[in-house]
């Protein structure tokens, strides 16, 4: 981790300091409601990078003249931890997270449908546990997650990454050195169903091909990302699903028949909201789910999140 | 905590009734602890780290270390600090802004056991002794709150120190016949001369119950925190809530406690688990 001598960044072949090529990410996992007090939280480990989201809301908003009447406020509070970075950062906020935590809530608010809430407010926490580089795209990755976890309605999820500039070459998910050392950095977030970018920034120099191809390649590191993040919300609530479905079928009773005779009605529904039918999975799921029909609103939730994040839709219709 | 969550008449009613039974809306004993989890090193870029799970609050402390003037009146000493953050990821009661006097007690408390009991061996922190010591700040952030933050806080943050290693350092003297000092890559950690474990309690109506939970803070009239030494000897005492405790009560407090702590003490070696999970477990 010193970097007493320069670091070489990238190699001729192309190969970057640690060891990854152009376009290769970093590794990154999720998890999804990990805090019990939040309304919805996800973790994101990108890299070095820990950092915590929670969800608190819809609730009621304070102060009231910050009101919105006709949607929903969504604030975002950007915090790094004093020990998240190699010098102990003083504890009071900076101009930095003051900025990215707009940029935040700006980014997010087009992915919520915010008018269902009018007069309240969707407060997002975000804690910066250990930062390596690209932290706001990774908080804006656990952000989303920690969103669909609290139930709230969005139309899709949103997705950072940031590209750099290492000597002219432009690579993808820049870490803490190359952010440092490189020339420039260009984070951008994006909703992955429709391509629309809700954050975008750049600080350094890119000359505008090199513009182009980041955005490009960024686009591609998005759907990667995308992948990882339904996924983790999928499976979690997958597992909450069956959960709520074993207590209920006292007797056994041979599901698969069941499954299949409830799949066509339930496709249409389905319908309304998504854009392509759901295979097996998804439908049996859902059929499940729709058998214990009292049961609290957790079970609500979970169907929300179902429709929102179709359970691997995509990755079953290629197969 | 004076940041009270909400809590309904019945639930309220339905507390009490089973303390008069001698139950626990979690169905532990009045004297039992619940189960502890630390997980040292969660990051790696801190000098020190750890995250605490009792039951299920969760608190997480890192130690960063820089080098500075010792304070004028214990030259001979280094300097260790904690701040404790109540952020409103952790709870809705939570706000942000500087930290209140509910953070600020949650803080001076964890220090006063750290620095009452002596625990960082001097050695670790003096460079050059009158010139020249580490200060470490410990700074502890409450990510989940279920209640009995006092304790988590302080095993965080002892739990961060054992784990702290901090660069060796090698006195030069330059031309001028000043000494400096010499920061090098290697790393060596600190000792611990003491190890304080803290125990807290709630009093509700009459009744007095070990690590109490969120709800039961919520309705208890007062609270009770006693840090014990390994040589069992308290090396913090902080009352709070608007309650009081008669001196039999008190009396009592100290001996479970000073079981308490003994046990997890014995216990500190499996409670400490790298390979533990820091967040809730799946439902």
């Amino acid at each position: 981790m010193t970097n007493k001598e320069k670091t070489v960044l990238i190699t001729k072949n192309g190969i970057r300091h640690d060891g990854r090529k152009k376009t290769d990410l970093r590794e990154i996992r999720f998890e999804v409601g990990i805090l019990d007090r939040a309304d919805g939280s996800a973790i994101i480990y990108w890299g070095k990078n820990k950092i915590l989201a929670a969800v608190y809301g819809p609730r009621e908003l304070h102060p009231k003249h910050m009101a919105l009447p006709d949607r929903a406020l969504i604030r975002c509070e950007y915090r790094m931890a004093t020990f998240s970075v190699t010098e102990r950062k003083s504890p009071a906020p900076k101009r930095r997270e003051k900025e990215i935590s707009k940029i935040l809530a700006e980014a997010i608010e087009p992915a919520v449908f915010d008018y269902l809430y009018p007069r309240s407010v969707i407060d997002v926490f975000i804690e910066v546990l250990q930062a390596d580089g690209g932290s706001r795209c990774a908080s804006i990755t656990a952000a989303a997650l920690a969103l669909a976890d609290a139930g709230i309605p969005m139309k899709d999820l949103v997705v950072g990454c940031a590209a750099g500039n290492l000597n002219g070459e432009v690579v993808i998910d820049l870490d803490d050195v190359e952010d440092k050392e490189g020339q420039g950095d260009l984070p951008i977030a994006v909703l992955p169903l429709s391509g629309e970018v809700v954050l975008l920034q750049s600080d350094g120099v890119f000359n505008p091909e090199q513009y182009k191809e980041a955005l490009d390649l960024l686009m591609d590191a998005c759907q990667t990302i995308y992948k990882l993040q339904r996924e983790a919300i999928t499976n979690k609530y997958a597992k909450i699903t069956e959960e709520i479905i074993e207590p209920v079928e006292v007797e056994p009773e041979p599901t698969e028949a069941k499954v299949e005779k409830k799949k066509g009605e339930k496709t249409e529904e389905k319908k309304e909201t998504e854009e392509k039918t759901p295979k097996k999975k998804a439908s049996a799921k859902k059929a499940k789910s729709e058998q214990s029909e009292e049961s609290e609103k957790k079970k609500k939730t979970s169907k929300k999140k179902e429709k929102k994040t179709p359970p691997k839709k995509d990755e079953e219709a290629k197969e | 905590m004076s940041d009270k969550g909400l809590i309904s008449m019945v639930e309220r009613e339905h507390i009490n009734s089973l303390l008069i039974h001698g139950k626990r809306i979690d169905g532990r004993n009045f004297d039992e602890y619940r189960t502890i989890t630390a997980i040292p090193n969660f990051v790696p870029k801190a000098e020190g780290s750890a995250i605490v799970k009792i039951g299920r609050t969760k608190v997480i402390a890192g130690v960063k270390a820089s080098i500075g003037e010792p304070f004028e009146d214990t030259p001979e000493e280094g300097v260790v600090t904690a701040t404790v953050e109540l952020i409103p990821l952790a709870s809705p009661d939570f706000e942000s802004g500087p930290p209140r006097e509910d953070a600020i007690e949650l803080a001076r408390v964890t220090d006063r056991a750290i620095r009452e009991s002596k625990c960082v061996s001097q050695d670790s922190l003096v460079i050059i002794p009158g010139k020249k010591v580490w200060i470490l700040f410990i700074d502890i952030y409450v990510l989940d709150n279920d209640g009995n933050l006092f304790d988590a806080c302080e095993l965080a943050a002892l739990t961060a120190l054992m784990h702290t290693q901090l660069p060796e350092c090698k006195i030069i003297t330059n031309e001028d016949g000043i000494e400096d000092v010499e920061v090098l890559e290697t790393k060596k950690p600190i000792q611990l001369d003491h190890i304080p474990i803290s125990n807290t309690f709630a009093k509700i109506g009459t009744n007095i119950i070990i690590d109490p939970l969120l709800k039961e803070e919520s309705i208890a009239d007062a609270r009770l925190t006693l840090s014990f030494t390994e040589e069992n000897k308290i090396c913090a005492t902080q009352k709070g809530g608007s309650g009081s405790f008669t001196i039999d009560e008190i009396k009592k407090c100290i001996d479970i406690a000073s079981e308490r702590t003994k046990e997890i003490r014995s216990k500190l070696n499996s409670i400490i688990n790298p390979e533990g999970y820091p967040w809730s477990e799946e439902r």
